[in-house]
């Protein structure tokens, strides 16, 4: 489970995450040369799970000799861990507040550039045992819902989209990554998620989405940024360069992702 | 003149200082990094006296039921001849070596909705377990409860068992024996064991995240609080770090004294 | 009451079965060596053991019957028992432990503290209810502990070597006492103990038990006059010589002969009190018909005497006044030669 690789990183020293499973890239070359080496730590945002996972392989098959490592957690928590000195080549976060607290520490090599972005999604059950048909829903204290905490960018999207619906959420949880909160959906222990219409896709056939008006307002925003005291530079803006490059696009629009400044 | 053999013999000096610097030196950063200035407006944000005060209404009421449970379970542990004690003994104390988490995880597995029981609960009685108080109820104890079967069951066999024969002559039933002559012998080791409980229950984080989720009022404990208050601001954290800590702290001098003076013993049975 | 016991009990390594029977009020002594199983069969009479076969009744009723599938459970059994180390509860004051018998049938707990106080009095402990019974002398705990088992006015009362932990002044004064007790007590009482003096001291009758069977039964003077056992003889200071009497002289069974007054035939045991015996550096010339030639392997002073081990043909043990032992310069390898008077040889049926 992801929590346990989040708990650890409660004492601030960078982990080893996973790449999820996902579907590898369809065979094009990578716009980077073979020669890069050493190990690449990318922090990202945990909604980024899958498709950081595939983009990370696509580049260590060019690179044999690359390792890429990386900590997918909420952005609040990344950040501060960035912050509190955690060494790191790359970070992309799920919104701009969070890549703001690492800007605002000095802690970029360059300005951060916006990459994808993503909506809110309501994440349901198979065959939504709750009825849930629309935002109004997670006012309804006699069903179980999930939402984010309002520190995790999916969670300040949530209170967003609830205060332009006008809706009195009564969740029962608040969850510290938006994964978490989508594993709950999965396991059938909620009747409704308010998760990233990225996590509605990723997790195929055992949730389903609704989709809803609101989600434009609060429409969240994914830069990504090279560290400054990255110990791998050179690797690190290989994989930016990735991310922005049109096979990285494609890759997160597969993945639901909105293009940037859609 | 003192007594030559006061003091404590050289090579066992420098590992026990090592010992006592790498015990208590974390607690004095927390200390030393505390954000006095900012100390009382942190203390009295709103959230704070509510997680304190559910985690130690969850703490105390998880340790209640672990002495109802786990009491009856020592003595069964350590006093009865029925074969398949060992066995037993062994899957008590699993969520000792148990990470928390995985814990959580099963209950969720058997409690939860879609659980072999919960799911009988939902359907017939429309009642859910996680995300409730109960449910942080039911994490601590799950992790916490083997501390004190282990340490009574323990207090139990070092416990004289021939006042149980005396006790028998004197025309007490097995039920009034139990009640008037071995929980009194063995109260020292039951207090030391409900201390222990206590306080693991007090900072159990895993368990309750994954079963109870996070809720604040209803699910946020203190260790909740601290772990995302450290996301978004870290002074923050420190500061319910010390709240928690100057609670447990206070709470396990006091009991020590008071009830485990004469039979500190008790702790190491 | 009355107690007929047949109890059949296998522990271990010891195989117990004993016959015995106590008429109503009497004292009955269970005398034996370590490990003879006299604990366990107080135990199986308790109700703490539950005998493989046999059958305990009490005044008719049975309390133990495993063939008929009868257990009358301890808490049932209307008996008080004094442990060897008095076992007080440690976490109640010593009225309390007393009052302990009254409130676990009910009593209510000021009117078992009056009785438990009456108690305390009684055993000479007035006054010292409100201690702790680690603040209590081993004679004090002892005292205690009879009037534990007393104050329930039970039927029979079981004493497990009530005296063997105690030191020996201590015994002597509590002895004294437990001897009152029991006399003025008016139920049957079983008193187990490795201590013949006790037996002596305090019971109507004896038992002696060996290796988990009964060896003899009779009255104190009875067994310690005729012992059948050498365990019995040595407690009691008796040679006993085993042997087949044949006219006026008894043919032992280790070899040698001994001279008796009386004519005697068959198998028999030849017994001669220690005090009977003279000792001398050199073979003596006069009446005694029995002299032999001895090695001395053990003294043991008691008082003004030392009691003397004696090897040979004919073992035997010997009282010598401490002086003549220094007199004549004993000491264990010493050569002796021993002489007793044919009228001084007791002879009984084996």
């Amino acid at each position: 489970m992801k929590r346990l690789a989040v708990l650890a990183a409660a004492a601030l020293l960078a982990l080893t995450g996973c790449g999820a499973s996902g579907s590898a890239a369809s065979g094009s070359t990578s716009s980077s040369g073979g020669g890069l080496s050493g190990t690449l730590t990318v922090f990202a945002a945990a909604s980024l799970t899958d498709v950081f996972g595939q983009l990370g392989r696509q580049l260590t098959k060019d690179n044999p000799g690359l390792d890429v490592r990386f900590n997918f957690a909420g952005s609040s928590g990344l950040a501060t861990q960035l912050t509190q000195g955690a060494p790191a080549d790359v970070f992309a976060s799920a919104n701009t507040t969070q890549m703001k607290v690492v800007t605002d520490a000095g802690l970029q090599a360059a300005d951060p550039a916006v990459f994808a972005q993503n909506v809110l999604e309501i994440a349901v059950p198979k065959g939504n045992p709750g009825h849930v048909t629309g935002l109004a829903d997670f006012g309804n204290a006699s069903l179980t819902l999930a939402v984010c905490a309002p520190d995790v960018p999916c969670g300040a999207a949530a209170k967003q989209v609830f205060a332009a619906a006008g809706v009195q959420a009564k969740p029962d949880t608040e969850e510290e990554d938006v994964k978490a909160a989508l594993t709950k959906v999965q396991l059938g222990e909620v009747d409704a998620a308010l998760v990233y219409a990225t996590d509605v896709q990723a997790a195929g056939a055992k949730v389903q989405g609704i989709p809803f008006p609101e989600a434009e307002k609060a429409v969240n925003t994914y830069p990504i940024c090279v560290l400054k005291a990255a110990p791998n530079a050179a690797a690190a803006r290989a994989f930016v360069a990735l991310v922005r490059s049109a096979d990285g696009q494609a890759a997160l629009k597969a993945a639901g992702f909105r293009a940037p400044g859609a | 003149m003192r007594n030559r053999r006061s003091g404590v013999p050289a090579p066992l000096l420098i590992p026990a200082s090592l010992g006592v610097a790498f015990l208590v030196l974390p607690l004095v950063g927390l200390l030393v990094r505390a954000p006095w200035g900012t100390l009382w407006s942190q203390l009295t944000a709103p959230g704070v006296g509510e997680a304190l005060r559910l985690s130690l209404v969850c703490a105390t009421a998880a340790t209640l039921i672990s002495l109802v449970l786990g009491v009856p379970l020592a003595w069964v542990l350590a006093r009865s001849r029925a074969r398949g004690r060992s066995v037993l003994r062994a899957l008590v104390t699993v969520p000792l070596v148990l990470p928390p988490v995985v814990g959580g995880v099963a209950l969720f597995l058997v409690l939860g909705r879609q659980g072999i029981i919960g799911r009988w609960l939902y359907d017939v009685a429309g009642i859910t377990i996680p995300f409730t108080t109960p449910a942080v109820v039911i994490a601590e104890t799950f992790v916490a409860m083997p501390f004190l079967v282990i340490t009574v069951e323990g207090a139990l066999r070092a416990a004289d068992a021939r006042f149980e024969d005396v006790a028998a002559t004197l025309g007490a039933d097995r039920w009034t024996t139990f009640r008037r002559v071995t929980l009194p012998l063995v109260a020292p080791g039951i207090a030391a064991g409900s201390v222990l409980c206590w306080a693991r229950a007090l900072g159990e984080f895993g368990a309750t995240i994954t079963f109870a989720g996070n809720f604040p009022g209803t699910t946020q404990t203190m260790p909740l609080a601290v772990y995302l208050a450290l996301q978004r601001d870290p002074e923050a954290a420190i500061v319910l770090s010390l709240v928690l800590m100057a609670v447990s702290l206070g709470t396990l001098l006091l009991l020590r004294d008071r009830w485990l003076g004469r039979a500190g013993a008790g702790m190491a049975a | 009451m009355s107690l007929a016991a047949a109890v059949r009990v296998r522990r271990g390594a010891l195989d117990l079965d004993v016959d015995l029977g106590i008429a109503d009020g009497e004292v009955l002594a269970v005398l034996g060596p370590n490990g003879a199983g006299k604990s366990t069969l107080l135990r199986v009479v308790a109700g703490l053991l539950c005998p493989d076969a046999g059958r305990v009744a009490v005044d008719g009723a049975v309390w133990d019957d495993p063939a008929g599938g009868v257990r009358v459970p301890p808490h049932e059994r209307a008996l008080g028992v004094v442990f060897q180390d008095a076992l007080l509860f440690p976490h109640l004051s010593v009225l309390d432990n007393v009052a302990f018998g009254l409130r676990t049938r009910g009593v209510r707990r000021p009117v078992a503290r009056q009785a438990a106080g009456r108690w305390l009095a009684r055993v000479g402990l007035e006054g010292l209810g409100d201690r702790r019974p680690d603040e209590l002398s081993g004679g004090q705990a002892q005292r205690a502990a009879l009037a534990r088992a007393l104050v329930g006015d039970p039927a029979l009362l079981l004493l497990d070597e009530p005296l063997s932990a105690l030191d020996a002044r201590t015994r002597l004064t509590v002895r004294a006492e437990l001897r009152r007790h029991l006399a003025e007590f008016a139920g049957s009482t079983v008193l187990v103990t490795h201590d013949p003096v006790d037996a002596m001291a305090l019971a109507d009758r004896v038992v002696v038990v060996e290796d988990g069977g009964v060896v003899q039964a009779g009255t104190p003077l009875e067994v310690s006059r005729a012992p059948r056992t050498d365990y019995v003889a040595r407690l009691v200071g008796l040679s006993l010589l085993p042997g087949t009497g044949a006219g006026t002289s008894v043919r032992l069974d280790g070899g040698g002969e001994v001279a008796v007054a009386e004519e005697t035939s068959g198998p028999v045991f030849a017994a001669v009190r220690p005090e009977s015996v003279a000792l001398y550096l050199s073979r003596p010339d006069g009446s005694p018909r029995n002299v032999w030639p001895a090695r001395l392997v053990g003294a043991t002073p008691h008082g003004a005497t030392v009691r003397c081990e004696l090897a040979g043909e004919v073992p035997l043990v010997a009282d010598v006044t401490a002086t003549s032992f220094a007199e004549l310069g004993l000491a264990p390898g010493s050569e002796v030669w021993a002489s007793v008077k044919a009228s001084e040889v007791t002879v009984y049926a084996r």
